[in-house]
Parts: C-alpha cells; structure tokens; sequence
C-alpha cells in the first residue's frame, strides 16, 4: 500500500470505528434502561422486597404482579442483551480505531501523535483499551454510557480538526514527542475514567442519601464508595503519569526546542493548573469537610482543566503548543 | 498529606489573647490541611490570567498590542500585576504561603516518621474478629510452631512475636505482629522535600540565568557580547561581564518546506551550519544547529528559534558611491513567509536613503495593480518591494531606533510619475534608479537569516532532579498501601490450638478479606487443621497478651485516610 493508500484507510477506518462506537454506546444506554425497567417490574411486586419499594412507587394487586414478574424478567434478558452487545461493539470499535491509528502512523511515518486529530484518535484508543481491561478486570461496564458517550464525542469533534497525515514541523521532530505526548495521553485516559466514575459517584451517593435508598438501574451498580475508590485509584496512578508528562518530560524537551524549561505558555499554564487541581484533589480526599462529593467535584473540575488545556488551548490561546492543524 | 498530623481543624477555636499563642494559632492555621488545599486552589485559580493576557515574559510584542488595543484597561491590568503574573507580587504571595504551609507540614512530619521507624508493630486488638477481615482455624499444632510458621508466612514485614508461658515453661499463647508499607509516608515525605528543593532550584536559575536574542544572517557572525544581542534579559544575580566569551558564524542555512500535498508550505527542517569558538584564541569548530538540537558552547546553549530571508540591498547614493551593502533580515510576518523590513542608508548623499517594504519568498501576482502576495514560504519567486523615501533618518538625536521601524518625520516619499507613491520592485540582480538622481538601489542576492537564542540557565538540573526525584516518592505514597497483620494463637484445654489471623489496613482496600484468607490458608497449609472454623466472637477473649487492645484498635481505626 502506498501512504496515500494508509492514510485513506485510517480516514475510513476512524470513522467506522465512530460510528460502531456510538452503537455500542446506545446498546449500554439500553442496558441501563432496560435494567431499570427490570428493577421497577420487581420492586412493584409486594411481596417481594417490601423495604425496597421507594416512596414513589406504588403498590399493585397481585394479579398485575405477575405481569410485572414476567415484564421484569423480559426487561432483565434485554438489559444483558444490551450489556453482551454494547461489550461486543466495544471491542470492535476498538480494533477498528486501532486499525486506524497504526495506518495514521504508517501513512505519516511516524508516531500518530503529532496533531490535535491524531491525538484524539489515539488517546481514545487508550482510554479503550484501559476501560476494556478493568472491564474483565474490575467489573467497571457500569462506567459504559460515560466513557463510550465521551468518547464518540471526542472522536467526532476531533474531524472537526482534521488534517491529512503528514510529517511533523520541525519543532515536533524529536523522539520527545513520543515520550511526552504518550505520557500524556496516558494520563488523559485515566483522568477520563476517573472522571466518569466520579460523576456516578456523585449520583449514586445522592441516591443512597435520599429516602428509599437507590432506584432503578442505579441500585445495580456498585456502592457510591466503591465507585468512590475506583475514581482514587484511577487518579493515583494517573497523577504521577501527568506529573512525568508535564513536569518532567515536557520542560526536558521544552529546553532542548525552546532553550527553558518552563516558560508559561498557555499550554504549560493550563498542564500546571491541572496538576494543581488533581493535587487538590488527592489532598481533598484526605480533609475532613472535603472528603466525599467535594472532593468528586474538585476532581470533576480538575478533569475540566485537563479537558481544557487540550482542546480550549489549542483553539484558542496563540502559543507554541498550537499544534491544532 | 494526612490532616491529622498537620494540627487542627478551621474551626478550631478563637485565638488566645497572648501574642505568642495567637502565632502558634497562626501557625497552626497555616499549616493545616484546609490551608494547603485552600492555597493550592488559590494557587490553581491565580495561574489561569497569565494564559488569557499576554505575558512579557513571553511575548512582550503581543503586551504591546494589546496595549494599544485597549488603551483604558491595559494600565490598569499592568498596575494589578497582569502582565507579570508568575512573578506578581499576589502569585508570589500564594506560592509562598503553600511552601512555608508545605515546610510547617514537613519538619513536624519527618519526626514522627522518624518515631515509627524506631517504632515496634502494635499490640493485637482484643477481639481480631471485629477487625474488617479476619478468621480462623483450629489445629493440632502447638502455639510456638504455628507462631513460627505464622512469621515465616507473613514474608515482607516487620514482625515481633510475643508469647506467654504457663508455669511449666510452656508456651500457651502468643502473637505476631506484623507491619509494612513504611515507604508509603516515606515517599510521601520525599515528594513534599522535593517540591521545596524544585522551587528554590527554579528560583536560582531565574536569578543567575540570562536569555539573549540575535538574528545572523548567512555569511555574517556573532559575538556574545550585550551588544549584539537584540533582546536580552537576565537574573537580577547574573553580571553581563560573566557572559561566556565564544563566538559563531552562520555559514549556510538550509530551510526546507512542503512542496506539494495538503501540507503545501509546512515546515520540515531548518539547519543552521557554520563555525563556533569557544572563547577567543580557540580553533573554531564546526557546528549543525537544528530546532530540537541545541549547541552546547562552555557556560551557555544556543538555540535555533527563527529563521527567514535576508535580501543583500546595495545602494549606490547621488554622488555615484556605494553607501550600503549588507544583508538585511526582513522578519517573516506570516506562514508564507510574507516579511517586512526596512533599509537604512545614513551614509548616502545628499541626502540620506529609508526603504521600507516587504519581501516575498514566492511572489504571485493577485492582480492588475495590486501588490503581489506570497505563494509558499521557500524562495522560488523572491521579490523584493519597497517605498523609498529621503530626507533625515532621524538617527542623530540620540534616541535608540529599532532597526524594523523607518522614523518618517523627517522624510519625503519618492513618488512616481502618476504621482502616487513611487514602488519599487526588485528580483535578484535587478537594480533600480532613484528619481532626481538621488542614486540606485540593487538587489544583490538573496540570503537566510537565523535567530538564535543564547542563554545560560546554572542549575537548571536541581529542579529537574527535584522533581524526578519527587514523582518517585509520589509514586510509593500513592500505590504502597501499609497494612497491619495479627496472627494469635492460644492453647486450648483440649490440646488443640485456635489460630485466628485479622488485617486492618491503613488506607481500606477491598482486597484485605482475600489477603488474610490467603494468609491463613497458607498458614493451614504449613500447620496443618482439624477442618473446623473456630468462632472467636463467641467467646470471650482472655489472653493476657492483649490487654488494652481496645485503644489499639480504636487508634488504627481512625487512621484509615490516606496521606
């Protein structure tokens, strides 16, 4: 194939994986409404689980509670359809993007880092391949809707800055650019599922609050501290990987390229602050008054941060990070 | 970091009267948990105007513009500081703050570190079973072997067995105590240390460093000297006699762009070749200058920053001799390259000679009439176009002139035969009269010119250092999780023995149950067990060895955070 060859195939091939990602992400909305279907059918049973029954719902004749017996059943078996096809498509999505991501590298001859585009694609790839494996490791499918919603958002605005594979300008020819970039990306994906699983911790733990305790699908997943330690853990291993990334390798190759390690462009300004946030953040964890939603919050915040230094900086701060196009 | 060392809470209560207490309560206040956190978000929030209003530090031509842009508020932003953010007197304040919170943290910290190295395993609660993992098991094994085995299954830790004899001098009861993950707060500590020894690195290299700006052009050369430098700043430590003596010339410049595809005009490589010499009296030596790829001379680093053209302009004044010949770098205003630049002749007579114009690399004609536009950033069409005026240059009144501005006070526009403004338009080669027989200009050939950037930054490994140092230590604080493991074993009056195995884990992890179930089947394994499980909680504990275990647990308890 020739390189022309490689960088039609990656284009196809990106928006293939798009496309099948954002079915795997309507088949993990459909888990979750199926599956709260199913815990409504069972919960209007009254003989069932008394103490289960929130304030909202109402109590049914026995004749109706067989309906809902049978209806709960039916929702059950489509919410693990749903499950079984939003994984599988996952998985596809993932060895298409994959696909795409090696023929980028293959028709630019290089790391298929060097832009705002390539970025997106690979570091969705990431966050798929880590949510995947703490998927058959972990359980973690209940963070779905969120990390696949993300990411076809990401993937789709990203063909909003989309250019044709090509080589680097020569401030980007170094082989820092692998180590730095993939850094970051790495810690970009944490930050993500970290993120998403802060966001239904906050959910979660405003519905164990409220009287009657969890409903719906939301009483399927995890306790609001395990979703709690999962965004930690995620987080504790993604800081370190950011603190490399942005204090560590960017100012190494910041000296090498532009003779100071530190100088304030916008894009260091925005990886500091978000290292500010994130130490925030591990320290809030550990404050009496911040343990808890503040602290989720203040990891939500430090996400947005993250978010913004990437997409926000390259758009629309001028500086010599401006690698958009 | 942990807020339970770091002293009380906000809402502690209101100052003492006495002055030395209200400063322990300060103290306090500043070295608590809630002002670090509250701090480091202070911190996060002063940051974010320095990506938004230009910096000086940065771009001190984008200050400008936007002094001109917003004539009213621009003073007003400059006297709050917002130009200068990282060095405002209100960002200073704040990382101060965080690092004097930092250090009150810190010092208190390393000593009671200190304590729990020296410190032994403590003693078991007294009821294992109410620990969040625990079990256990009975056997026909004695106390002592299973409280060998116990030690030998444990691995890693630090243990102490502690046993208790009847009055035959056998061994009836006893238990291992077993602690580990001390690197947690260790790694804790470094990390903390090294922030401190990353500031006060990167404060060092600000004042002693210097960074220095000059444009050569092929042909020509460079001393380090302050004169020939057209931007420099250094550290209010750094003494300009210090800069190190070498010297350089650009021989060739070899800059490459896209010539076809999507990428049309994109940069690929700039090189810069030519001599360096160490310091006067040295056999220069060949250097490749690449973006990327700095030099390294003794004390300093020269960095490719810049490049573009550098027409060759000679001009020849009314009187028939040749007053200027050099090349002149015209400063690339955009991606194709479309530059700006002016031409001043002091010397020409009678009168003297400003141009001032543009030069395209690939000039295109837009038009009947128009001013052509650059087509790609490589020279394949070069042209040259100027305005020529004549009168006073307005160099002799002292006042410093940049050499990209033409002063037009004091000058008259040449205009041309339809009476507007006389243009010039010059390929290599070309050569051009002046009106009135004020002389001749000629485009003699085409050059690059590079900018380099000079600097010197001592120490600037200290925070480099620091700060790998430092990810190591938050590696350990993040990922070692310390745990607590007992295992006790008594001597029942049937001969049997009731082993029970319980972790309590400093930071809770949903692994503990598992572990300790591993534990004991190990345990099982190495002592062998008569099958049943032994229900500890129904009956009371008596061994002596855990008196006042309450406390222990209580303690352990309520040092679940994480540092």
């Amino acid at each position: 194939m020739t390189l022309e060859d490689y960088a039609n195939f990656s284009n196809y091939a990106i928006a293939s994986a798009t496309a099948v990602l954002a079915l795997a992400w309507l088949a993990s909305v459909a888990q979750w409404a199926f599956g709260s279907k199913a815990v409504r059918a069972k919960n209007t049973i009254p003989v069932a689980e008394p103490a289960l029954v929130g304030a909202g719902a109402s109590w049914t004749s026995g004749a109706s509670a067989d309906t809902g017996d049978s209806d709960g059943a039916l929702a059950e078996e489509r919410s693990d359809l749903s499950g079984r096809i939003s994984l599988s498509l996952t998985i596809l999505a993932l060895g298409i993007l994959l696909a795409g991501v090696v023929t980028r590298g293959l028709a630019a001859e290089r790391v298929p880092w060097g832009n705002m585009y390539e970025f997106a694609m690979t570091g969705i790839s990431v966050v798929l391949v880590g949510y995947l494996v703490m998927v058959f490791w972990m359980k973690i499918d209940w963070l779905a809707p969120l990390v696949l919603g993300f990411s076809v958002v990401m993937l789709g605005l990203s063909m909003t800055v989309y250019v044709p594979a090509g080589p680097l300008v020569p401030a980007l020819d170094s082989y820092w650019l692998v180590i730095h970039v993939a850094a970051a990306i790495i810690a970009g994906a944490g930050f993500l599922i970290g993120a998403g699983a802060s966001i239904l911790y906050l959910v979660k733990s405003r519905a164990e609050a409220a009287p009657g305790g969890p409903k719906g699908y939301l009483s399927r997943l995890p306790r609001a501290a395990a979703m709690d330690q999962l965004a930690y853990r995620v987080t504790a291993f993604s800081f370190p990987v950011w603190t490399f990334a942005a204090l560590i390798s960017g100012p190494i190759w910041a000296e090498h390229a532009w003779g100071r390690p530190w100088g304030w462009d916008p894009k260091e300004v925005w990886a500091f602050i978000t290292w500010v946030a994130y130490a925030g953040y591990l320290h809030a964890r550990a404050t009496a008054g911040w343990k808890g939603r503040a602290a989720a919050i203040l990891a939500l915040v430090a996400f947005t941060t993250f978010l913004f230094s990437f997409v926000g900086v390259n758009l629309f701060f001028p500086g010599l990070h401006s690698y958009a196009k | 970091m942990a807020d339970k060392i770091r002293g009380p809470k906000g809402s502690g209560a209101a100052p003492a009267l006495s002055t030395v207490s209200t400063l322990r309560w300060a103290w306090r206040q500043l070295t608590s948990m809630r002002t670090a956190l509250f701090l480091l978000l202070l911190l996060a929030l002063a940051a974010v105007p320095g990506s938004i209003v230009p910096q000086r530090s940065v771009d001190p031509r984008a200050v400008a513009a936007y002094f001109e842009r917003h004539p009213d508020l621009a003073p007003v932003l400059d006297k709050l500081g917002a130009f200068h953010v990282y060095t405002s007197v209100w960002f200073s304040a704040i990382y101060l703050l965080l690092m004097a919170s930092l250090v009150g943290c810190i010092i208190p910290r390393v000593g009671v570190y200190a304590r729990a190295l020296r410190a032994r395993p403590p003693k078991a609660p007294r009821n294992l079973s109410r620990l969040p993992a625990s079990t256990s098991y009975e056997t026909t094994a004695d106390v002592e072997k299973v409280l060998a085995d116990a030690a030998k299954s444990l691995g890693m830790a630090r243990k102490d067995t502690v046993t208790e004899t009847d009055d035959s001098g056998t061994v009836v009861a006893g238990e291992v105590r077993a602690e580990r993950g001390y690197l947690r707060e260790l790694g804790n500590l470094v990390f903390h240390i090294s922030l401190v020894v990353v500031l006060v690195g990167v404060a060092s290299m600000s004042l002693l460093g210097y960074r220095g700006n000059a444009i050569v052009a092929e042909g020509g050369g460079y001393s380090n000297t302050l004169t020939q430098f057209d931007e420099f700043t250094a550290g209010g430590l750094f003494d300009t006699d210090d800069l190190p003596p070498f010297s350089m010339t650009l021989d060739d410049f070899d800059a490459r762009f896209e010539l076809d595809g999507p990428q049309r005009g994109a940069p690929r490589s700039f090189v810069a070749r030519g001599t360096v010499t160490d310091k006067p009296g040295d056999e220069p030596r060949p250097y490749e200058l690449k973006v990327n790829h700095p030099l390294r001379v003794d004390g300093a680093s020269v960095y490719l920053v810049g490049q573009g053209y550098a027409p060759v302009v000679r001009v020849t004044d009314g009187d028939g001799r040749v007053v200027f010949e050099d090349a002149v770098p015209f400063l690339p205003a955009d991606a194709t390259y479309t530059s700006n630049g002016v031409v001043k002749v002091p010397d020409a007579r009678p009168t003297q000679l400003g141009f001032q114009g543009f030069f395209l690399p690939t000039a295109v004609a837009t038009g009947e009439e128009e001013i052509p536009g650059s087509a790609h950033p490589a020279a394949a069409n070069p042209l040259l176009g100027l305005f020529a005026y004549y009168g006073d240059l307005g160099l002799d009144d002292g006042e410093a002139q940049s050499v990209y501005v033409l002063d037009k006070d004091e000058l008259t526009q040449f205009m041309g035969d339809d009476g507007k403004p006389l243009r010039l338009m010059l390929t290599p080669g070309e050569s051009v009269s002046l009106p009135d027989g004020k002389g001749s200009i000629e485009f003699v050939e085409l050059r690059q010119f590079a900018r380099f950037q000079f600097s010197a930054q001592p120490g600037v490994m200290v925070p480099l250092w620091g700060v790998s140092v430092g990810a190591i230590g938050l590696v350990l604080s993040l990922m070692i999780r310390p745990r607590r493991t007992w295992v006790r074993a008594r001597r029942r009056e049937d001969g049997t023995t009731v082993v029970e195995v319980a972790a309590l884990d400093r930071v809770p992890r949903s692994d503990v149950e598992q572990s300790v179930d591993d534990l004991a089947g190990r345990l099982k394994d190495r002592t062998g067990h008569t099958g049943s499980g032994y229900d500890t909680a129904s009956e009371p504990a008596s061994s002596p060895v855990a008196v006042a275990t309450e406390d222990v647990h209580t303690k352990a308890a309520a040092s679940e955070d994480e540092a």
